[in-house]
């Protein structure tokens, strides 16, 4: 058995964020991090892993620096790494980029005892589609928001949440599945694992790799091959400066609540 | 699908679409906003507001969408679609998409939206944009939108004003930045909405009777779905209702010295304001609240007429989540807690001793009319 | 002369103080408060290897080096002083001395489930009347033939109260040296928890590390394996001084932490604080007190980490820990003494960490040997002696 998990280098949002002059903001101002789903992705790998001894491999699109997470993926408790990298896959939208994802995983090879996990969404894009598409183009069965799973041969059963409440769903091996943070929690990397880290395999996959692959065709990949186009992009403005009111003690309170009833909000 | 070509832009004639989903024969609120906002764009090109509605049983459900925009609903009902599969829902979707060719369809960003959106886009090989604040057509409303809620200098920018591409605009990076997406080249250009954004229209009774019911061709089998759905379990507890709430008076880390009292605290002040209880990331995370309370960018977007924000410090995930509200007032330690950049009213306070005072205040206020 | 951290090193440092920040630095008040040793947490760095982890893979260990063990106390001590003892004795005290002395037998019987943290290890040297007089040992082991029977009993042994391996040092007999002085033989011993007539005393009540299980052993009869003798006879005393050798780069990795811990405290503090009108690190006294504070500690930390290589490179690091730890743990306890200051009243309260961390770092300028004989081993390396 195999375990396929995709994962997603991205800038910490949740920092302080510097904008540029232009408007656009200043990624290097953010620090990178794995996606928060995505780590529990490859902890739902590594769990099946423990379980089942079958081996991981942890698979990220992006550009060159991203090897330092996959490593520390490694560091985990994965077996192996899988760069995607190439400057003719560069700004794919999220089909362009499952089309990519895709064919690597055709790459890899899947067979029919084979699980595919990813994360929800990613917090720089919040799209949570790049698991659906790669599912379609791949024809697997996929369930989404995985909030628990537990695996009996080739079947899996899993606790899809919805908003007020949950669906138990069982699905046949192969297939994919997009986890979010109640799955599981994260494990570190261990200590024997980040020294095995950089000797464990490792490779990229350019488009030269990937081209014959009819998924990876000029037409649908990179920015050209995108159905979708930023068309403009800009910072909201910042909300009008409010009033800081003078203390804390009751006369600021029972002034505030005064302006709230002067202006009918109360 | 072999012969559905999404490219063909003139053949999408079937007009704007809007997704209508339903769970266990409830129609989910979010449909009827879709539906009062599908009805602008279709108005804007001129073109039919059609619903779509898939479930076992479910036409009577249909008519009520009318009476909010809809011209037409096209109803597929089959046993095997009574409880939501991808891989069902999909393929009723795209058959039907392939046979009328609308040229929009918008579906509402929910669990389940969210899972079904992206595998139809990607059969269709069409472009999705997801979790849009904002849709436009017109190219003058547009420009009027940018010019509002933007820092762009929209004056010295030129724009081709003929575009009569959607422009579905999204926040990105966590809230940090709004984008403006295009899906020039593919038809349907779909979209998915968060439930809450858009405001639902007036109740149309005529519009009701009026509007049309169709029932389309469509195959589907066992042999198609590669889920089994084992139980459908709805959550024993009563989850708080955020998005319709008047007022929210959420917590945040500011109550971990006493969690039980913060929540009390923040439970009187709403019961005083006539609201409910919310709460930031850090608290759900933290256990002290439960999933359904989460404001927030991966929790729920809201717009009352008053949120209060108690010990929070208004980290930009929070703030996307909140600050379109029309009175935000603050009370946190920090006088330089990021909140009191959106708050209408602040107060650098304990709120352990603040929320009691401002309590009694309200309440005498309140009184005092 | 490469200062650089290797890139596994920096991985290491971003693990370990992840796992400080979210596992640790949340129960360091309660550890103090109820003086119980987080078991829980032990049990999650056993996993991660985090509790042997310069020993090879062979016995357990995680392969890592002497270098990984020091930030690894380092990271810990910086939230809980506590935590970052426990696997220092543990590594330091027991498992090196059994990998570096023991024979392949007992490498592995007991390293692999020491590393596992499986078992937790101990150090018996300490007695009532032999502290930094450690010749002054007067626990016996008798040769009985099949087995070696231990009595006497130790003091202040940290771990002692859920550790089950115990390397215990005793006097196995007199011997006259070259000068014809009579001298104590004294060996080293290996023994468990569950051996007859050994046992473990309550728990002492403490300035700082109240979380760390400091207790009395008390061996009456204790019956003890012919193997589990620990090295040559008579070869106790040199086993004692090299284990506390490397156990200094222990403590002085703890001391190291708890000064930068209280370091970043006081930073973040002097930033939020507002007195007349200003935030307080806006005074130059703040600013100068914490720029002497960062240096010392900083200082500290080429002294710790310079040791550490050493021994990795079994090069002789004996003067090197005694610098280190000489020079981490007067620092930090200046250091930390000088947090609670800037904290002001509100440094003095339990609501602020800075007052554990001062408490917590007294110890390092007295355990694994005083300051004062850490002064004379360097003296020693000095010839001036």
């Amino acid at each position: 058995m195999k375990i396929i998990v995709c994962v997603k280098q991205v800038p910490d949002t949740s920092g302080k964020v510097a904008v540029n002059e232009d408007g656009t903001l200043n990624r290097a101002s953010m620090a990178t991090i794995t996606n928060p789903d995505d780590l529990n992705a490859v902890e739902a790998a590594l769990a099946l892993k423990d379980q089942t001894g079958a081996e991981v491999t942890v698979l990220c699109m992006g550009p060159p620096p991203a090897e330092g997470m996959l490593r520390e993926i490694l560091a985990r408790g994965a077996d192996r790494a899988v760069l995607i990298s190439g400057r003719e896959f560069g700004g794919s939208d999220t089909y362009a980029t499952s089309q990519i994802i895709s064919a690597a995983i055709k790459k890899i090879g899947l067979g029919d005892e084979d699980v595919v996990f990813c994360g929800r969404q990613a917090i720089d894009g919040d799209t949570a589609q790049v698991g659906s598409q790669i599912a379609e183009k791949l024809n697997l069965p996929q369930v989404s928001y995985a909030a628990d799973l537990k695996k009996e041969g080739n079947t899996l059963t899993v606790k899809r949440m919805l908003e007020d409440g949950y669906m138990t769903i069982q699905v046949q091996t192969p297939c994919l599945i997009t986890c979010i943070k109640e799955l599981n929690e994260p494990r570190y990397m261990s200590v024997a694992g980040i020294f095995d880290c950089y000797s464990m395999p490792y490779e990229v996959f350019d488009y030269e790799t990937l081209k014959d692959d009819p998924l990876v065709d000029p037409s649908t990949i990179g920015l050209k091959g995108s159905p979708t186009n930023i068309f403009k992009s800009f910072t909201p403005p910042q909300k009008g400066v409010g009033v800081m009111l003078e203390g804390s003690d009751k006369d600021t309170c029972d002034k505030l609540a005064g302006t709230l009833a002067a202006k009918h909000i109360i | 699908m072999s012969s559905f070509n999404s490219t063909d832009l003139a053949a999408f004639t079937g007009g704007v679409w809007v997704f209508c989903e339903q769970r266990r024969g409830k129609m989910m609120a979010t449909s009827y906003e879709l539906i009062s906002e599908g009805r602008k764009l279709a108005d804007e090109r001129d073109t039919e507001l059609c619903g779509i509605l898939l479930g076992d049983q479910v036409e009577g459900l249909a008519k009520e969408l009318g009476g909010y925009g809809a011209d037409k609903v096209f109803v597929c009902e089959h046993p095997l679609l009574k409880d939501y599969t991808t891989d069902a829902y999909t393929k009723v979707i795209c058959d039907v998409v392939e046979a009328y060719k609308p040229e929009v369809m918008l579906i509402g960003a929910t669990n389940i939206g969210r899972d079904l959106g992206p595998r139809v886009a990607a059969r269709l090989h069409t472009g999705l944009t997801a979790d849009c604040t904002h849709l436009d057509i017109d190219m003058d409303t547009y420009v009027d939108f940018l010019r509002n809620s933007s820092t762009l200098d929209v004056d010295k920018i030129k724009f081709d004003m003929e575009d009569i591409n959607l422009k579905m605009t999204r926040p990105a990076f966590g809230g940090h930045l709004m984008a403006t997406i295009i899906c020039p080249r593919f038809r349907p250009c779909m979209a998915t909405v968060r439930p809450g954004v858009m405001k639902k229209a007036e109740f149309d009774q005529a519009k009701a009777d009026a509007c049309a019911i169709e029932k389309p061709a469509f195959s589907l089998s066992a042999a198609d779905i590669q889920t089994q759905v084992l139980e459908v379990v709805k959550a024993t507890k009563k989850l708080v209702d955020l998005i319709g709430a008047d007022v929210v008076v959420s917590v945040g880390r500011g109550i971990s010295k006493d969690v039980e009292g913060g929540v009390k605290l923040a439970q009187e002040l709403a019961d005083a304001l006539g609201g409910v209880v919310g709460g930031s990331r850090a608290v759900i995370d933290a256990g002290w609240m439960s999933a359904d309370h989460q404001v927030g960018q991966t929790g729920k977007t809201v717009h009352p007429k008053i949120y209060v924000a108690l010990g929070i410090s208004g980290a930009i995930q929070h703030k996307a989540g909140m600050q379109d509200s029309e009175c935000i007032i603050a009370v946190n330690k920090n006088e330089t807690a990021p909140i009191f950049e959106v708050a209408d009213y602040g107060i650098t306070g304990d709120l352990f001793k603040v929320v009691p005072m401002l309590i009694d205040s309200i309440k005498a206020a309140k009184a005092a009319r | 002369m490469d200062f650089h951290l290797s890139k596994e090193h920096e991985m290491l440092r971003k693990m370990y103080r992840e796992f400080a920040e979210t596992e640790v630095k949340p129960l360091a008040e309660e550890v103090d408060e109820t003086e119980e040793a987080p078991m829980g947490t032990i049990e999650k760095m056993g996993k991660l290897g985090m509790l042997g982890i310069y020993f090879p893979k062979k016995y357990g260990g995680a392969g890592g080096d002497v270098l990984s063990y020091a930030m690894c106390v380092e990271e810990l001590s910086k939230v809980c002083g506590t935590t970052g003892v426990i696997v220092s004795a543990h590594t330091s005290l027991c498992c090196a001395p059994i990998f570096e002395h023991g024979t392949e037998e007992q490498k592995m019987k007991y390293l692999p489930k020491l590393c596992s943290g499986e078992w937790m290890g101990a150090f018996g040297l300490t007695e009532p009347n032999a502290g930094t007089d450690a010749q002054g040992q007067q626990t016996t082991a008798e040769d009985m033939g099949d087995h070696w029977l231990l009595n006497g009993s130790k003091i202040f042994i940290t771990n002692a109260g859920f550790a089950h391996v115990f390397v215990i040092i005793a006097v196995t007999g007199m011997t006259t040296d070259k000068k014809g002085r009579k001298r104590k033989e004294i060996s080293a011993f290996i023994v468990e928890r569950d051996f007859p007539g050994f046992s473990v005393g309550k728990h002492e009540k403490k300035m700082g590390i109240r979380g760390s299980s400091t207790c009395e052993l008390v061996m009456e009869d204790c019956v003890v394996p012919k193997e589990n003798l620990l090295g040559k006879l008579s070869g106790g005393f040199k086993i004692a001084m090299q284990t506390l050798d490397g156990g200094r780069i222990g403590i002085a990795s703890q001391a190291l932490g708890l000064g930068e811990g209280a370091v970043e405290e006081a930073v973040k503090y002097t930033k939020e604080r507002v007195q007349f009108g200003k935030r307080i690190s806006q005074f130059q006294n703040t600013q100068f007190q914490l720029a002497d504070m960062h240096t010392r500690m900083q200082a500290s930390q080429f002294l710790v980490y310079s040791a550490a290589m050493k021994k990795q490179n079994h090069e002789p690091y004996s003067m090197d820990a005694a610098m280190a730890k000489l020079f981490a743990a007067e620092a930090a306890s200046d250091v930390t003494r000088r947090a609670v200051q800037l904290f002001g009243g509100y440094g003095y309260t339990r609501e602020y960490p800075v007052e554990r961390m001062m408490r917590d770092a007294k110890i390092t300028e007295i355990y694994e040997g005083t300051s004062e004989v850490q002064r004379m081993v360097i003296a020693g390396a000095l010839g001036v002696n």
